[in-house]
């Protein structure tokens, strides 16, 4: 029998079979449990089809995505240390990222990265399409998909505003100022003036869609905060729950897309 | 020579010239979608940008900080723009011949492990990742201007990259299309298309013949007009929204003599030489009766056989979503094509009503 190094030894401590339960994935039994047995790695198949490895195939970019939007979400705790939403200190504390936090990279990672999900974004659903994969049974979770892409343009969008600088607030300016415009529900856009009562303004710059988007007339401090919100804890909620449920229709639909 | 490319650049000339490649590229995918023109054409593609890079001024606009990501986005599209072509030929020409698509390959319908397949090179692209994403967070670093100042508008104001195709469009829109029922409707039709798409080939395979309309359709929406106009909204336009070619200088005081008129104004001063009717809408009546003339046009053509046979595969109601989403998509062009051939303004003006087309 041949002598045992190193790796085989700590595979047989306690420790390493108490946290992965089955011996080295080299044949066809721990193959299967290693996938099966992790958290992480059971979103995978434990087998699946050739064209699902090929990057020919998938590009890889809804895979990308799914790690950018990891790689912004750990950045973003660690921004979230240092980066207070209010008017007086959003743009000081910005600076102090740069100048004073050690690797202070992690806003340039955040917004390079977000960036870049925008593209892989992009460049998954054209793949998407061109392989037809949106066909039936994936109607529906192109849909999903669809919706997904949306809410990370809206992320980046409510992030572009907290660093709180000239570029932030007039590109919320001209971003939210189409919502003045929305029909029947901003106050410069058309219907607005039909849900009039008498004197009484139903639809007004105090109570139309952009006073809600920026809780207020302008892009002023109410506004920074609620971005801040949005961009923080709501909308990446949401697009977790909607990941879990792409991720599990991907499964469910029978996997990657090939030829019926 | 700068000077003729400024020339081009307007999208005057630069959208029709950008649909005439459109054209040629669809027609004869199975010429792009080979070896060859990738690397012909790639080659040209680098040369052209490097030797528009070394204009100052255009050097200037792709290295402010957030237009970077706009080129890291035309060379991956074109790339894959030219790679899914390339496959899509690829299967096409098996396809003729009564071949199998080579996605349906025995050998490559096979299962594999997914350790390590499929785990391998997901650590491979997370590591690519990661050292991609260090390596522009250090050699970039993240734009930051002055402090907000709610008193100060910079000129030109743009909303992100990634928003400025649906800016640009407010050129001929107003806010209310351009800004919200535009791109409401790109996002309804988006996740419409596999319910309107009944076509069941080309399932998990690339192909272009087995689904030439829905691939042109969509190519059509996302190169020319998603990113021409984002392209456009970037690199074009500056101070007052004003056009500036790729090499020109943005001089804050160049005039551009326009002036823009409406159709009631066409009808009414110019047609018929007497000054415009006071009552709204009797004066915008030709732009009313126009528009709903083009909002029938689905309706009149659904008797023509090429809409008849449509309507027995798919029925009425995919029928008319998919008119209705394609003439709503149309409208941008034509009114970027009036625009540019009559100066029109609106089609209908009622600004009275914040109801301006």
């Amino acid at each position: 029998m041949a002598e045992k190094g190193l790796a085989d030894k700590v595979r047989e401590t306690q420790v390493w079979k108490s946290i992965f339960r089955h011996g080295p994935p080299n044949n066809a039994r721990n193959r299967a449990a290693v996938v099966a047995g992790n958290v992480f790695l059971h979103l995978h198949p434990i087998k699946l089809k050739k064209s699902g490895v090929q990057l020919g195939y998938t590009w890889c970019m809804g895979g990308l995505t799914f790690f950018i939007f990891l790689a912004l979400t750990v950045t973003g705790v660690l921004l979230m240390f240092y980066y207070r939403p209010t008017a007086e200190y959003a743009f000081n504390d910005i600076i102090a990222l740069k100048e004073h936090v050690p690797l202070g990279i992690m806003r340039e990672i955040h917004r390079w990265g977000a960036h870049a999900m925008v593209i892989t974004v992009w460049l998954h659903m054209f793949r998407v399409f061109m392989t037809g994969s949106y066909k039936p049974p994936r109607e529906f979770n192109w849909g999903v998909g669809v919706i997904l892409l949306v809410l990370t343009l809206l992320l980046s969008f409510t992030g572009y505003l907290l660093p709180w600088d000239q570029l932030a607030i007039w590109a919320i300016a001209v971003g939210s100022n189409m919502a003045k415009a929305t029909p029947f529900a901003g106050h410069g856009g058309p219907g607005a003036m039909l849900a009039q009562i008498g004197d009484f303004v139903m639809v007004s710059d105090k109570n139309d869609v952009r006073f809600q988007l920026l809780a207020g007339r302008f892009v002023g401090e109410p506004a920074l905060l609620r971005f801040y919100i949005l961009h923080c804890v709501f909308i990446p909620l949401v697009v977790g729950v909607l990941i879990a449920i792409h991720f599990w229709r991907v499964r469910k639909d029978g996997g990657i897309s090939a030829p019926l | 020579m700068k000077e003729f490319i400024n020339y081009l650049a307007d999208p005057i000339r630069s959208f029709p010239i950008t649909c005439i490649l459109f054209y040629f590229m669809i027609r004869y995918y199975k010429v792009v979608g080979t070896k060859k023109f990738a690397w012909i054409g790639g080659a040209l593609l680098v040369a052209t940008y490097g030797i528009f890079a070394l204009d100052p001024n255009f050097w200037l606009i792709i290295t402010w900080p957030d237009n970077v990501p706009i080129s890291i986005l035309v060379f991956s599209v074109a790339f894959l723009t030219w790679y899914s072509l390339y496959k899509c030929a690829e299967n096409d020409k098996r396809l003729e011949a009564g071949e199998c698509p080579i996605e349906a390959l025995p050998e490559n319908r096979e299962k594999v492990w997914c350790w390590p397949n499929l785990v391998y090179t997901e650590l491979f692209a997370i590591i690519a990742g990661t050292v991609f994403l260090i390596g522009w967070g250090i050699l970039f670093d993240a734009p930051l201007e002055e402090p907000a100042n709610p008193t100060w508008a910079p000129n030109p104001a743009k909303a992100p990259w990634y928003f400025l195709g649906l800016q640009e469009m407010l050129v001929y829109f107003d806010p209310w299309m351009a800004g919200v029922v535009l791109p409401g409707l790109i996002v309804v039709g988006l996740i419409a298309i596999p319910y309107i798409d009944t076509n069941p080939k080309g399932n998990g395979y690339f192909t272009f013949a087995e689904r030439k309309m829905a691939i042109t359709a969509f190519l059509f929406g996302w190169l020319v007009l998603w990113l021409y106009l984002i392209i456009v909204g970037t690199f074009l336009r500056g101070p007052n929204w004003t056009f500036y070619g790729p090499f020109e200088f943005w001089d804050f005081h160049k005039v551009v003599a326009e002036y823009n008129v409406n159709l009631s104004e066409f009808f009414w001063v110019f047609g018929l030489e007497m000054s415009l009717p006071k009552n709204l809408i009797v004066r915008e009546l030709p732009g009313i009766i126009l528009t709903i003339l083009y909002l029938i046009i689905p309706v009149v053509i659904a008797k023509w056989d090429k809409c008849k046979e449509m309507i027995e595969k798919v029925g009425y109601i995919r029928y008319y979503i998919y008119m209705y989403l394609v003439i709503i998509m149309a409208t941008l062009p034509l009114k970027m094509f009036l625009r540019w051939l009559f100066s029109l303004k609106y089609i209908i003006a009622l600004p009275e009503w914040e109801l301006n087309l």
